[in-house]
């Protein structure tokens, strides 16, 4: 009998020592170079979002292939990418998946990172971030969904503006790749006819270089660690010279200044509101004789970027607002209010494992990328899938990430407008599933990111638009399943999303990429 | 006669935020008792513990949005004696849990089932002390795909974990010492979303679970009648991240606990029904609530050997 247990203790060991392996092998780790399928030469004629002439940007013609100063760079080129050491194989490797890409996933690390509500001070008021002073608590930004979804569409719609300056530079100056004009250069990545000033690659990383310090100052260091290695990935991999990366470095910071200045005067700087603000939208929804929304949370958090409704879009004007804004929710002394509360209440009360999964999945919530950011990692591994070229990636991702960023203002719009109250205001009995956002229910903002995201997904996959459709409804559910929104929210909620994702699409049909 | 069945099952132990009590090492296997050969104990344990007051990384702090955590747990277990030396063990518990304020829903259902051989291969008598050794394997594997993602609501933390214990016993008179260590191999977890943030970004539905030790230290006085004993409990995780600031709790936090505890077991009437009560405090943690917990239970031996003759 001891023997068998001795021999049982040691089996135990071995299991041990088996099982001992617990890596974790990321889905975003095993992506293979960017190979694209089509150059897209004519990218240089594509509609930008927001800058667009580069009238007042002088980027040197760069030097001929055959000139002494060309030669020079190609020479420090070739000891440069002929050994690269281990540590720059590893982010080479990184970063020939594509530039673009990579930059959304380090966007979406810093969105999860700084998406924390602050904690109270001593009094029970609340600190606010202050980007004038980003180090200390609470750090900048509070990266929530809103502030989340116009830091995605601006880097994305800079990125695009920018590439297409750049593509329209490659075309003007048709300068080779340097393993065109030198067939004995080591490549370690695929090679491109695409023509070479200045590099997309740094680009891309001047761009948001630029943007992201603005968004994320407190994490200037890993920013800028993050751009160095962009850019001298293409020299490791022999795909760029000095002067393609440094004109595509200047290029991009320019477009990234035009863009930082219109998001100076886009109304984000005012979006908290303030106290009178906050006050006046609870008297005027009970002068309309509504039950206004009020904190749930303790101590009392003012609710979150009243103020964001009003932000400038991407794809509209203000005064289409009127027209895009939800109709009104039911009266929440209604009769209908009652049932939609009795249908949150039994969620509440009949919680499943399948339903609790879809909360799960869909949540998105604090210390994660927000549902903006999940959208964008959807999209991400189809458009790995596409192979696209990173001027394509980058102007699928602005349309992406525009028309979240505009369902959100609408979505904002919308319930500032009705400032409703959540269900567990309402009727306590009901419990959540997920945490309470703070802020008024109607419309649901998971919904209107997920039906704009889900649209224009499939307006640019056709195959998948089914699929992406379900993906959004069940996002949308989620939040009813959660106990956090009525079905009016996640409806109209939808319905808005799609309604904004019409003028991506539109915009899209346009743009002369297609 | 060596007995049986250390209850504390009902709480101590595997403390997460959540106060779970019950855990991947129900404990039966964490203290130096056997029961005799061919015996069988039964047990069911009700416990209780809560707190108010919890642990984001060092900084200690209340929370008004879910104000006390409560976990209630019921447990059976069962002990059987192989021979005089070599015991095996299996619990069962059910938990669920709530939040005194706020909108959080508490969460319910049976939690890990775990399996326990204990052996032990040697036992001296220096001068007036009886000194035994124990070596304890064990493994422990959720029962069902409990939400895990739902912290500190969840009922536990979704881990299988294979356990091995080293304990040695000294008894003088009716007084002993125990002194044990203990190693979890906790296997990762799968959780419903693609991916998720501890000290970075990490693109998988896939979670590193830190390894675990566990320390403890128990004396008292043990008798066939009576087990009384007091205990100091430590948990260290080897490896995991502290709760940001104003964070949600996650599967993979470092959760490191130091608890004392008071137990007792008392025989009544004969050797056959047993009754059981603990209380147990967390002195200091990190990423885990304050927990001030209690459980009882009753046990109940049946001797299979003279069962067979009574039939």
């Amino acid at each position: 009998m001891e023997k068998l247990l001795i021999n049982a203790f040691y089996t135990v060991l071995l299991m041990l020592c088996l099982s001992c392996n617990k890596d974790i092998i990321e889905t975003n780790a095993t992506y293979q170079a960017l190979q694209p399928l089509a150059l897209d030469a004519n990218a240089g004629n594509w509609k930008p979002f927001i800058v667009g002439a580069a009238a007042d940007l002088t980027l040197p013609a760069p030097a001929d292939v055959s000139s002494a100063i060309y030669l020079a760079e190609l020479k420090d080129l070739k000891s440069i990418s002929t050994n690269p050491t281990a540590e720059q194989r590893t982010i080479i490797d990184y970063w020939k998946a594509g530039s673009v890409l990579r930059w959304n996933e380090i966007m979406r690390e810093l969105v999860a990172k700084h998406n924390l509500a602050p904690y109270q001070s001593a009094d029970g008021t609340y600190p606010v971030p202050n980007a004038a002073n980003p180090f200390d608590y609470p750090q900048f930004p509070f990266s929530s969904p809103p502030y989340a979804a116009r830091a995605y569409a601006y880097v994305s719609a800079a990125q695009y503006d920018a590439l297409i300056l750049a593509w329209k530079y490659k075309s003007e100056f048709s300068r080779p790749a340097p393993y065109i004009t030198d067939g004995t250069l080591t490549v370690s990545i695929p090679k491109s006819n695409l023509p070479s000033y200045p590099s997309e690659d740094a680009v891309i990383a001047g761009v948001s270089f630029e943007l992201l310090k603005l968004l994320f100052p407190a994490d200037i260091e890993f920013i800028t660690r993050m751009a160095n290695e962009d850019k001298s990935y293409r020299l490791w991999s022999g795909a760029n010279v000095q002067s393609d990366i440094a004109a595509g470095d200047s290029l991009g910071r320019w477009v990234a200044r035009k863009v930082i200045q219109r998001a100076r005067t886009d109304g984000m700087a005012t979006a908290n509101g303030n106290p009178s603000i906050w006050k006046q939208l609870e008297t005027d929804c009970r002068a309309r004789g509504e039950t206004p929304w009020l904190s749930q949370e303790s101590p009392v958090r003012p609710p979150m970027l009243c103020q964001y409704g009003n932000l400038k879009a991407l794809l509209f004007q203000p005064d289409q607002m009127a027209s895009l804004r939800a109709v009104p929710p039911p009266a929440s002394n209604g009769k209908v209010m009652r049932e939609q509360l009795d249908e949150v209440l039994y969620y509440s009360q009949n919680q499943t494992r399948e339903r609790m999964r879809i909360v799960n999945l869909w949540a998105d919530g604090s210390g994660t990328y927000t549902p903006p950011g999940h959208w964008n990692a959807i999209a991400s591994e189809e458009f790995v899938r596409g192979q696209y070229s990173e001027v394509r990636w980058a102007r699928n991702l602005a349309l992406l990430n525009a028309a979240m960023m505009d369902a959100g203002i609408v979505c904002w719009n919308t319930k500032y407008f009705y400032f409703n109250a959540r269900p567990s205001q309402l009727d306590p009995r009901i419990k959540t599933l997920t945490g309470l956002p703070n802020f008024p229910a109607y419309i649901s903002g998971h919904s209107s990111f997920s039906g704009a995201a889900a649209s224009v997904l499939g307006f640019l996959l056709p195959a998948k638009a089914e699929e992406f459709k379900e993906m959004a409804l069940e996002a949308s559910n989620s939040r009813l399943y959660g106990g956090i929104h009525y079905r009016a929210d996640c409806e109209q909620g939808l319905a808005t999303g799609e309604k904004v994702a019409k003028l991506a699409i539109e915009r899209a049909k346009a743009d002369g990429a297609d | 006669m060596k007995k049986f069945i250390n209850i504390r099952l009902a709480g101590v132990i595997w403390i997460i935020l959540a106060t779970i009590p019950v855990s991947a090492f129900s404990q039966t296997e964490q203290d130096a008792l056997l029961m005799p050969g061919k015996n069988l104990c039964i047990a069911g344990v009700g416990g209780y513990g809560s707190w108010t007051n919890y642990w984001e990384g060092s900084f200690k702090r209340d929370n008004q949005n879910i104000g006390r955590v409560s976990t209630r747990s019921a447990t059976l277990m069962l002990s059987y004696g192989l021979t005089r030396n070599v015991n095996i063990m299996a619990s069962l518990p059910y938990v669920s849990t709530r939040a005194s304020q706020g909108t959080l829903s508490g969460l319910n259902g049976f939690q890990d089932a775990g399996f326990f051989v204990k052996w032990r291969p040697l036992m001296l008598k220096v001068g007036k002390q009886n000194i035994s050794f124990f070596g304890v394997g064990g493994y422990s594997k959720p029962t069902n795909k409990y939400n895990i993602d739902f912290l500190p609501m969840s009922v536990g933390l979704g881990s299988s974990v294979l356990s091995g214990r080293l304990i040695a016993d000294v008894q003088r008179n009716k007084f002993f010492t125990t002194l044990s260590a203990g190693y979890l191999h906790r296997s990762n977890v799968n959780i419903d979303r693609p991916a998720y943030y501890t000290t970075r970004q990490i693109n998988s539905n896939e979670v590193n679970m830190p390894d675990a030790g566990s320390f403890q230290l128990r004396s008292g006085f043990r008798s066939p009648k009576l087990v009384a004993e007091a205990a100091l409990l430590t948990i260290t995780t080897f490896g995991g991240f502290d709760i940001r600031k104003n964070d949600m709790p996650f599967v993979s936090n470092k959760m490191n606990s130091t608890n004392a505890a008071i137990e007792a077991k008392y025989y009544p009437f004969n050797q056959q029904l047993g009754l059981n009560a603990s209380a147990w405090h967390t002195i200091n943690g990190r990423n885990v609530g304050q927990v001030t917990g209690f459980g009882a239970g009753i046990l109940y031996t049946v001797n299979l050997k003279s069962k067979k003759t009574l039939n």
